[in-house]
């Protein structure tokens, strides 16, 4: 597929901008006994693109066929535009949904797929009877409309060559063009996607993904996109829900979750590679990791053991040609680290060991390759080497999981802050 | 025969060398194959060979296939041109069809709801559809008889088909062929505004094809081989199934065994042609149905 440049020209001004404000209020679903979704509330704004994001069971699907009116919630209520959807058929609701799976009707070609929405949104049942409905007159009326929608958008998605095929001689890149754009056709104003990339293959899927960011700028609808997958919730979305049995962690900026998690789990679901976590200790307003005192006042008093989380690329490394590191920070704790494995990923590298002082606590630190990368004999000769720690970039977090919040100390005459060295 | 495919000898013909077995296991399984597609095939064979036979031939001590005395056709033009052949299959068709319709009509829409509709009672509802699959029809026979004979619709089509107009079977069927529906398909119909009944109608039919061709072919081989019912309610020859013309050649004063043999013949015959023209959607729909018809 093509870059998704000409979508945009495509997209922009010709489906009519029909935002929609959607708000959740205290929606509860139980399944027998298990609470699927404890009171869950959230309002998303005109043209939004939120991703509902969490692992698997964690109530994200159920949340959108909620919203989309495929199942009825216990409790709560759901508003479009302000006026309440419960109990309203799917149909009613302005929505359109695109599956993981896509869900094409698998006997009918790929222009019946996409012109079924605006048939049975124009047509009176009569005249969509097999048979009789050529015979109708609303039928005749109505049909010249849908074929030019039909065209219209198909053209946007550029699929128009593949209007006559049935779905099941169309690639997986290309199904899902066709969800989506059986999706669009009908002009909905809330665009519900349930994992829509997760059937292809990874290459098409950051094709794809780009291409949705862009039919979301473009179209100006409001996007409800469910994923597992925290890169596709951090790079498409304008802000990203984590959901966790059934209730959210934290609801903010892409950015906003990755710098400053509510707590550990968040912390450990965003980002890729994993945050790296190391013990820490509280003594009368001191924060240490091993034998290291760190330069960090707690905002909250607190004493006793610390969860420490150093992203991976907060670590950076003395002494070995050929690595760069984002992070340069002017203070740094100095650490010593055992280097065990390097995996190369093409234009960084992912460097696991430990920390001498936390020998069991696997650590990865990630580095961007600068141009006299090549040298690696050296750096695979050595496994001991030095690394430094930017402290303003360390998250703490307590026994229970909750962050707390912390700053640098700033160093004054009367106080300098001593950075220990390694152990 | 399978004693002359071991012997390798050089003047066996080549058709019949190729039959010769690779080991003595083989040859046992061979054996017992054998035996047993005789055990299958000989009543056919009696069948067809009774059917050229006088009647005081078929009961015979000494019995042969080959006819001594041959009336294949005074036998054959007496069933087929004396007595209205072509009535009683055409009857036999209108009852089938007629079954097969209100069954399709009734089962379909019950089998759907059961596989993919959320309500309450929906587990124990097809648990009674299942235990309706143990009731045979000679226990309800007696009170819908009763019935029949109340609304005066006895020795007609209706009555003949009365009792086969839902097919707890055919509901049980379609319910697993429909349980293998992606949900998601659904989901996005009702989304794109699809009625239920249009679901049925436009997604669930047409893919279900296989599954009612299948049942189709069931259905309509038990109500043409039936002869139980139609033999209860039907006394009028106009009205007569195939099946059971069959009956006319025996009455209480003596039987016409050689007639009733070419009756059976013809009966059957329709059956056997339409097996082997379709013979591939006949296996799959016994297959599938898992029960013989």
């Amino acid at each position: 597929m093509p870059s998704g440049v000409p979508l945009i020209v495509f997209l922009t001004g010709n489906l009519g901008c029909k935002m929609a404000k959607l708000s959740l209020k205290n929606i509860k679903k139980s399944f027998g006994s298990t609470e699927v979704l404890k009171n869950i509330s959230l309002d998303v704004e005109d043209g939004e693109f939120i991703s509902l994001v969490g692992q698997s069971g964690c109530g994200k699907s159920t949340l959108l066929r909620i919203i989309a009116g495929l199942e009825a919630q216990d409790a709560g209520d759901i508003l479009i535009d302000g006026a309440p959807m419960n109990g309203r058929e799917p149909k009613d609701r302005n929505i359109a949904m695109v599956f993981q799976d896509y869900a094409l009707y698998p006997h009918m070609s790929v222009g019946e797929n996409m012109s079924m929405p605006l048939i049975m949104a124009r047509l009176p049942m009569h005249a969509r009877l097999p048979g009789i409905r050529h015979f109708t007159p609303a039928h005749r009326r109505e049909k010249p409309g849908i074929d030019a929608d039909v065209e219209k958008v198909a053209k946007q998605l550029r699929i128009e060559h593949l209007l006559q095929r049935k779905p099941a001689q169309l690639s997986g890149g290309q199904r899902q063009r066709v969800a989506l754009g059986r999706a669009l056709v009908r002009n909905p104003k809330v665009f519900l996607m349930d994992e829509p990339l997760s059937n292809l293959d990874a290459k098409l899927r950051v094709e794809v993904r780009s291409e949705i960011t862009e039919l979301h700028a473009s179209s100006g609808l409001t996007f409800i996109y469910v994923t597992h997958d925290q890169t596709e919730a951090m790079t498409m979305s304008d802000r990203v829900a984590l959901m966790q049995d059934g209730a959210f962690l934290q609801v903010g900026a892409p950015n906003d979750l990755y710098a400053n998690p509510a707590n550990i789990d968040v912390a450990k679901f965003i980002g890729s590679p994993e945050i790296n976590m190391i013990k820490g200790a509280v003594t009368s307003d001191q924060v240490s990791i091993g034998n290291v005192a760190l330069p960090i006042a707690l905002d909250a008093p607190f004493n006793g053991a610390v969860q420490i989380g150093i992203r991976p690329e907060a670590i950076t490394i003395n002494g070995v040609p050929g690595l760069a590191f984002a992070n340069q920070s002017e203070r740094t704790i100095q650490m010593s680290f055992n280097k065990r494995l390097v995996e190369d990923l093409g234009p960084e590298v992912l460097i696991h060991g430990a920390l001498a002082v936390e020998p069991n606590r696997s650590i990865r630190i990630r580095a961007q390759k600068s141009q006299n990368y090549g040298e690696r004999e050296l750096f695979a000769s050595t496994s001991q080497l030095d690394v430094q720690i930017d402290p303003s970039s360390l998250l703490f977090f307590d026994p229970s999981g909750k962050r707390i919040s912390s700053k640098l100390k700033i160093p004054t005459h009367n106080n300098p802050v001593e950075l220990v060295g390694a152990a | 025969m399978s004693d002359i495919a071991i012997s390798s000898s050089p003047t066996i013909p080549r058709w019949l060398s190729r039959l010769k077995p690779k080991s003595v296991g083989g040859a046992i399984t061979t054996c017992i194959l054998f035996l047993g597609a005789w055990v299958m095939v000989f009543p056919f064979i009696w069948m067809i060979s009774s059917s050229v036979k006088p009647t005081d031939e078929v009961y015979d001590s000494d019995f042969t296939i080959i006819p001594k005395t041959f009336k294949g056709f005074e036998n054959y033009y007496n069933v087929m041109f004396e007595q209205p052949y072509l009535m009683f299959i055409l009857n036999s068709m209108i009852v089938c069809t007629g079954i097969l319709a209100v069954q399709l009509l009734t089962a379909i829409p019950a089998a759907y709801a059961l596989a993919k509709l959320k309500f309450r009672g929906s587990t124990i509802l097809f648990g009674t559809v299942i235990a309706c699959l143990t009731i045979p029809i000679n226990v309800t026979s007696i009170p819908i008889y009763v019935g029949l004979v109340k609304v005066g619709l006895l020795d007609t089509y209706i009555s003949m088909m009365f009792p086969f107009f839902i097919s707890v079977f055919a509901i049980f069927l379609f319910r697993q062929f429909f349980k293998g529906f992606p949900d998601s398909i659904i989901q996005a119909a009702r989304v794109d505004g699809f009625s239920e009944i249009e679901i049925i109608l436009r997604l669930i039919l047409p893919s279900a094809v296989p599954a009612i061709a299948a049942f189709s072919v069931f259905s309509f081989v038990a109500h043409w081989n039936d002869l139980y019912w139609p033999l209860i309610v039907v006394q009028s020859q106009d009205k007569m199934t195939a099946t059971l013309s069959i009956m006319q050649y025996q009455s209480d004063f003596g039987t016409d065994h050689g007639r009733i043999f070419a009756s059976a013949t013809v009966v059957t015959m329709p059956m056997v042609i339409a097996f082997l023209f379709a013979r591939r959607l006949f296996i799959r729909g016994i297959t599938m149905t898992g029960v013989k018809g």
